[in-house]
């Protein structure tokens, strides 16, 4: 792969909460996590929760700083940005959405306030504001004339969604990552904002980190995907690969377990969700000091810890 | 004993607010036979909490308008409160939205279910509890964990011990309603096989599982139920309206699941435009016209129920046209 195209490489990333007051009790989220960013790239980040999936995309965001391992993006670790407009640099280059998109929104304002406020912070020279704002929300799909001037509560969940990914188009964003961007919507409306974000992402040369605990969608729209169990990062490769031949005993109890219209589950022996740790615990202790090893090309598995 | 446990004729629910009736359950018949699960299933706004809750709680801005629904033979929708109090728990029962929210946090588990169970008139002793006991090992669940604190448990856990503490007493009917929408793919699957065992082991009689997945009714349904808008669509056998549906609502929402196999790449999915109408002072008319793109004059008038087959009706005039050509 060319190596011009990989825009942020995470190494060793691994974060630990520490709880209480006086004897402090260590939470490991996430351990030695490495992966790369590829330019123009759809990433699904895929676990149930508690699997650490979120604490690595908000310390891509820089709302949680990594206890070790680094984040290089474009070759600069992300962890020595401090100044105020080295920051302001970052925010302008990666993006968020997050799930309720109710909650993104100041109920009190009108919608516009999002692009007023980006104007302010991001591109205050801009004089075509308008303008600018009306060609973000026609590449979204969405009629100027009907959202902008609206409260966030005349407007769906969907078009808040999409409003959002208008917003991260009017900064030239490199990284957008959408946590759980579309578990709130409906059937019928989230296959469109999908179909969107993928169409954007190709276009802008944008890379998605889609965080999903949804296998189904994370097939449809990821060129690569990453499993998550525990805070290890279990498997990793190209996403027709993994789904066609997964290796570690958590994915594969995962891949068993989606609902597919059309094929029933197996219902030859019980199914028990517990089963699955002390299967990963046999595995490892199979393949003693073997750590990661690539199984494929683009398909690399965790076989010990 | 009839075979229907459930049988609802033309309901009528609407939330009375001040400017006016909010028509989220508007004529909706259907019924449930013993020893089945019934899917329902709808985007958000279709009805089918309200459905939920008009045939449990029954509490204002929610009011009853009319029609019937006879549980075993009664109707419970005119019953009064202290006639219906009896049955909760009894004859019907819910396991509701947010279920991993229904627990106390400053009580143990034991004392939840103590209490909850003394108010349906049921002594907590030791012979009840032997009860929970088999129930809890019954689903993989230590019997210790009654003596654990609520946030000590797992998502999936609590899930899993409010099924059984809903149908201790062995209902006939029971609600589950989006039980498995706030767990992980693993979660659902031991959930919702969860609901059919304690089906096939008799402990209850028969449920309506209401859910937006359509692929997990698919898994564990006999016959599923689409609403759209508070109006009845389409019901049938799971794998007849899954495989030969014929209202244009179902086979959109269909199309538009993501399934293993199918990328963007190679096939892009199509949505549905548009989203559900607003349901305040709603007038007559198919309520999925506005989203139709087989719309014609006639869909200005509230379509009737058509029967296709022995178990299978769709309410939707034209739907014989809309039928892609060269197969069914």
């Amino acid at each position: 792969m060319d190596n011009n195209n990989i825009i942020m490489k995470v190494e060793n990333l691994t974060k630990e909460f520490s709880t209480g007051f006086i004897s402090k009790e260590k939470t490991v989220a996430v351990k030695d996590v490495s992966f790369n960013l590829v330019k123009g790239q759809v990433i699904s980040l895929i676990g149930e929760s508690g699997s650490g999936k979120t604490t690595v995309g908000r310390m891509i965001l820089k709302l949680l700083k990594p206890t070790s391992g680094t984040i290089l993006y474009r070759g600069k670790d992300i962890t020595q940005i401090e100044k105020k407009n080295e920051k302001k640099d970052y925010y302008r280059r990666v993006q968020a959405i997050f799930q309720d998109p109710f909650s993104s929104f100041n109920p009190l304002f009108r919608v516009d306030r999002v692009f007023d406020m980006l104007f302010k912070s991001f591109r205050k020279e801009e004089k075509n504001r308008r303008e600018k704002i009306e060609e973000a929300l026609v590449n979204v799909n969405l009629n100027p004339d009907r959202i902008l001037g609206k409260f966030p509560h005349q407007l769906s969940g969907g078009q808040l969604q999409r409003l959002l990914i208008a917003r991260a188009l009017l900064l030239d964003v490199d990284i957008l990552v959408a946590d759980e961007l579309i578990s709130m919507l409906d059937a019928s409306t989230r296959i469109g904002v999908l179909n969107l974000l993928v169409e954007l992402c190709k276009k802008n040369g944008m890379t998605v980190i889609f965080i999903t605990h949804d296998l189904n969608l994370g097939y449809y729209i990821s060129d690569t995907t990453l499993i998550m169990y525990k805070g290890r990062l279990v498997e990793r490769g190209d996403t027709k690969k993994i789904y066609e031949k997964p290796v570690h005993p958590y994915t594969k109890m995962l891949f068993e377990s989606i609902p597919e219209i059309g094929t029933r589950w197996s219902q030859e022996e019980e199914f028990l969700p517990e089963q699955v740790a002390y299967d990963v615990r046999d595995f490892y202790q199979q393949n003693p000091g073997k750590g990661f090893v690539e199984v494929e090309p683009q398909h690399t598995v965790l076989f010990s810890e | 004993m009839s075979e229907n446990v459930l049988e609802i004729k033309d309901l009528k629910a609407y939330y009375r607010i001040l400017k006016g009736d909010v028509k989220a359950l508007d004529g909706i018949s259907f019924n449930v036979k013993r020893g089945e699960i019934l899917g329902v299933a709808g985007e958000s706004g279709c009805g089918k909490s309200t459905l939920a809750s008009a045939l449990m709680l029954r509490k204002p801005p929610l009011k009853y308008i009319s029609g019937e629904a006879n549980l075993l033979g009664t109707n419970i929708m005119t019953l009064p409160e202290k006639k219906f109090r009896p049955m909760r728990m009894n004859n019907i029962s819910i396991i509701p939205q947010y279920a991993l929210d229904a627990f106390s946090p400053t009580k143990k588990i034991r004392t939840f279910i103590s209490d909850l169970v003394s108010e349906h008139g049921i002594k907590p002793n030791r012979k009840f509890f032997e009860k929970v006991r088999e129930r809890l090992e019954m689903i993989n669940l230590d019997p210790s964990t009654l003596d654990r604190y609520s946030v000590e448990l797992s998502g999936g856990m609590k899930q899993r011990m409010i099924m059984i503490i809903s149908t201790l007493l062995d209902p006939d009917f029971i609600i589950a309603d989006e039980i498995t929408s706030a767990l992980d793919v693993s979660s659902q699957r031991f959930v919702a096989n969860m609901l059919v065992k304690l089906r096939d082991e008799k402990i209850i009689g028969s449920s309506i599982f209401i859910t937006h997945d359509l692929s997990i009714l698919y898994q564990i349904a006999e016959r599923i139920l689409i609403m759209y808008a508070g109006h009845f669509a389409e019901i049938g056998p799971t794998d007849e309206l899954v495989k030969h549906a014929k209202h244009p609502y179902t086979r959109a929402l269909i199309a538009s699941l993501p399934q293993v196999g199918i990328q963007y790449k190679d096939k892009a999915l199509e949505g549905i435009k548009g989203t559900p109408p607003h349901l305040l002072n709603i007038g007559e008319g198919c309520r999925f016209r506005f989203r139709c793109p087989y719309k014609t004059e006639k869909c200005e008038k509230t379509p009737e129920r058509e029967k296709i087959s022995e178990n299978h009706y769709v309410s939707c005039w034209n739907w014989r046209e809309t039928m892609p050509k060269g197969g069914e």
